[in-house]
């Protein structure tokens, strides 16, 4: 057989089979029917589907509590991920756990699956420190602001697991937002030419805080961009929790078989303001969100559920019990947590200590010092 | 009438795009939402999609398609969302906004406005409260001013879109809603004027952007202490009025640079240079820096000790006065 990527760039690699298909691969109808498609397996079992809801609500509730603390005054500011449940927590599902995940900042369901406290990450939004995760601990590197960056990184980590003959694989998230931006670009070209056990998982949310998908791309989907780096373009249903794994797994896999990477599009909706400092009411309409709300990815999979006697009452509120004191973690974490010791800034600038620096934070201590005597002496 | 330095910004913005259908204005998410200070309000539905417009979100191609429009014949006013977000435009800022009117021996102009809201003291996110500008100044092509009060907010953002040289707007954006009373259009020296806004006998305190304010807080701080402070608005960081600074410090003898960037190679250094070349026998103490530190922008529940104010400054007062 002759390798695709012998074929690259001659002329002769047929284009269609990188083409995503005319429709997004959807599994499950909003009242939980399921179309079984021998193309996307789902094979997950009963006790894999209850989880997955269970991780779906989890999700939902500390993103809620994450706006909540941000009204109280608790967090500067917070970017919900409600609505891209299934998008997040499904696909992050598909993974194996050596596999590394590269987010945005928007991943918390991502997170959750990957057992992330997630108090650890709203530490970034509080403003306490820049991250508190260990990153190789949960295979989850530090949230990405700078948009589209973290593309690269991931598929630099994937060519090293290459290099190495080490059978992992990386997914790095991004938003539609962020197709635009260079970084994504040259990261689909390194991962097509090094072969590159990598997956763009783009979450079409339909906006990039006020900017709507019309006005981001004239690509006739997200996915056909994959196809000039020859990579293959993929699109699932982003609410559908089962088409959104079933699509990533099979992508995950097809790259850690060494058949390179792949750009999956899942569409889903972001439900909430695009951060807690947006007022989307400049520019989208209630009935738009009405309508997006009948999507909703989290009763799609409870009525899936419910309608095969997989959930009953009991468990339905152990979920929600199990949540709310999840919730209440983080905010007994979150709540007036104090700062950390300015002196620290200083610590982890370089490995190797530096005088330079060691002379700032010399100074700065003085500084506190004097002020803690001039309130001393006020008081 | 009162206005703030965001109002008075919209208020260039609009009143040079009346006056000239050539200007447009574009950037993520200036348009419809008016931009996420607002600076840009009311422009979309005032002039239309085509003269003020939201662009894909791709810093390198606002500033790189800025630059294709101002050849043709455009004058493009472009925003750079946040400080930390030129990064991606660095390429188009720095190899071709700045170069390309000496590289074609003067036969291309660039009209180009940047506009760069900078600074931190918001408690804003990561990546959201840099001080980029000494990258800038150190360009050479690039001219870069930052307004200190709501009239140079205006009067600036004109003067940049008039000028045929691409000019970066640092603006301070923990000043946004800063108050003055003005009536709207205002008139200002020219930007590469340094302004004296207030005079003192003691120490002169050069500043720009978002410390003007703090400079004449920390001024009002030190009459307490019986210190005469000199407050110097730079205004134009590049050109820099040499004149203006080494007037001022002949008068005091002494002086002290106020950024909120880090201190090496900051704009702090360069003034130090300048009075030392110009000014050595009138100095009664080094030129001292209240700067930020050289380590990364803190999270923001750090960013007060980081962050250059009143009592830094006050602490180099007694410092450079005890010489
Ligand atoms: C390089 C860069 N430019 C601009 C921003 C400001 N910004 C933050 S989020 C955002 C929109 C991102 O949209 P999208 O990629 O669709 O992701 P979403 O927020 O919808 O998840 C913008 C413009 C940024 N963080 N980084
Ligand atoms: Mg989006």
């Amino acid at each position: 057989m002759v390798d695709d990527l012998q074929r690259a760039g001659s002329g002769q690699l047929d284009p269609t089979s990188l083409l995503p298909p005319a429709e997004p691969v959807h599994l499950l109808d909003p009242d939980g029917t399921l179309h079984e498609d021998p193309d996307h397996p789902v094979g997950l079992d009963d006790a894999a589907l209850l989880e997955l809801h269970r991780t779906m609500i989890i999700t939902r509730r500390v993103d809620r509590e994450a706006i909540n603390l941000q009204r109280q005054g608790q967090l500067g500011v917070y970017a919900s991920c409600l609505g891209q449940e299934a998008a997040q927590v499904a696909s992050a599902w598909a993974l194996q756990d050596e596999d590394w995940i590269f987010p945005s900042y928007r991943e918390l369901g991502a997170a959750i699956v990957r057992d992330v406290d997630p108090a650890d990450l709203l530490h970034l939004f509080r403003g306490t420190w820049l991250s508190d995760h260990d990153p190789y601990e949960h295979r989850f590197a530090l949230l990405s602001i700078p948009i589209g960056t973290q593309a690269l990184h991931a598929t630099g980590f994937a060519m090293g697991a290459r290099f190495d003959d080490n059978p992992i694989v990386t997914v790095v998230y991004f938003g539609d937002g962020g197709t635009s931006e260079g970084d994504p670009h040259e990261a689909m070209t390194f991962a097509g030419v090094m072969r590159a056990p990598v997956v763009f998982f783009v979450q079409n949310n339909q906006y990039a805080i006020s900017v709507p998908l019309a006005k981001q791309t004239a690509a006739p989907t997200l996915a056909h961009k994959a196809i000039g780096y020859g990579l293959p373009g993929y699109r699932c249903d982003g609410n559908d929790p089962l088409a959104t794994y079933a699509v990533t797994r099979r992508a995950v896999e097809r790259a850690r078989a060494g058949h390179g990477p792949a750009l999956i599009e899942a569409l889903t909706y972001r439900m909430e303001a695009h951060t807690t400092s947006d007022d989307p009411s400049r520019y989208r309409s209630d009935e738009e969100l009405e309508a997006a709300a009948l999507t909703d990815p989290i009763v799609r999979l409870r009525n899936h559920l419910r309608n095969r006697d997989l959930l009953d009452d009991a468990t339905e509120r152990r979920f929600e019990e199990e949540a709310a004191e999840r919730a209440q973690a983080v905010r007994d974490a979150i709540y007036d947590a104090p700062h950390g010791d300015p002196l620290e800034l200083f610590d982890h600038v370089y490995v190797a200590p530096r005088a330079d620096l060691a002379a700032q934070r010399d100074e700065l201590r003085a500084e506190l010092a004097r002020r803690e005597d001039d309130d001393g002496g006020a008081a | 009438m009162t206005v703030t330095l965001a109002q008075a910004i919209n208020r260039a913005l609009t009143d040079a795009m009346a006056e000239d259908d050539r200007v447009l204005v574009f950037g993520e998410d200036v348009g419809r939402l008016g931009g996420v200070f607002r600076v840009t309000d009311g422009l979309q539905s005032r002039f239309g999609e085509q003269r003020c417009f939201d662009t894909p979100l791709a810093e390198s191609g606002i500033i790189g398609t800025a630059i294709g429009l101002a050849i043709y014949g455009y004058r493009p006013v472009a925003e750079m969302q946040f400080d930390g977000f030129t990064y991606p435009a660095f390429e188009q800022l720095v190899s071709h906004l700045a170069k390309l009117r000496n590289r074609s021996r003067g036969t291309l102009t660039l009209p180009v406005t940047v506009r760069i809201p900078y600074g931190g003291g918001i408690g804003a996110g990561e990546h959201h409260s840099e001080s980029p500008e000494s990258y800038w100044v150190h360009t050479a092509g690039l001219t870069v001013v930052s307004p200190g009060t709501p009239d140079d907010g205006y009067a600036m953002v004109r003067e940049a879109i008039a000028s045929d040289d691409p000019v970066i707007v640092m603006e301070p954006k923990r000043r946004y809603w800063m108050k003055a009373d003005i009536e709207l259009p205002v008139t200002a020296p020219p930007a590469h004027e340094a302004l004296v806004r207030r005079e003192g006998t003691d120490v002169t305190i050069v500043c720009y952007g978002p410390m003007v304010r703090t400079a004449l807080d920390a001024a009002e701080a030190a009459e307490e202490e019986g210190w005469s402070l000199e407050v110097l608005d730079l205004r134009s960081l590049s050109p820099m009025d040499t004149e203006a600074i080494v007037a001022s410090v002949q008068r005091t003898g002494r002086a002290i640079v106020v950024h909120e960037a880090g201190r090496s190679l900051g704009l702090g250094a360069e003034v130090a240079a300048r009075v030392q070349e110009a000014a050595f026998y009138h100095l009664e103490a080094p030129v001292l820096r209240a700067t930020g530190f050289d380590t990364p922008y803190p999270p923001a529940k750090l960013e007060g000790y980081w962050l250059p104010d009143v009592d830094r400054i006050l602490d180099l007062v007694e410092r450079s006065l005890a010489y």
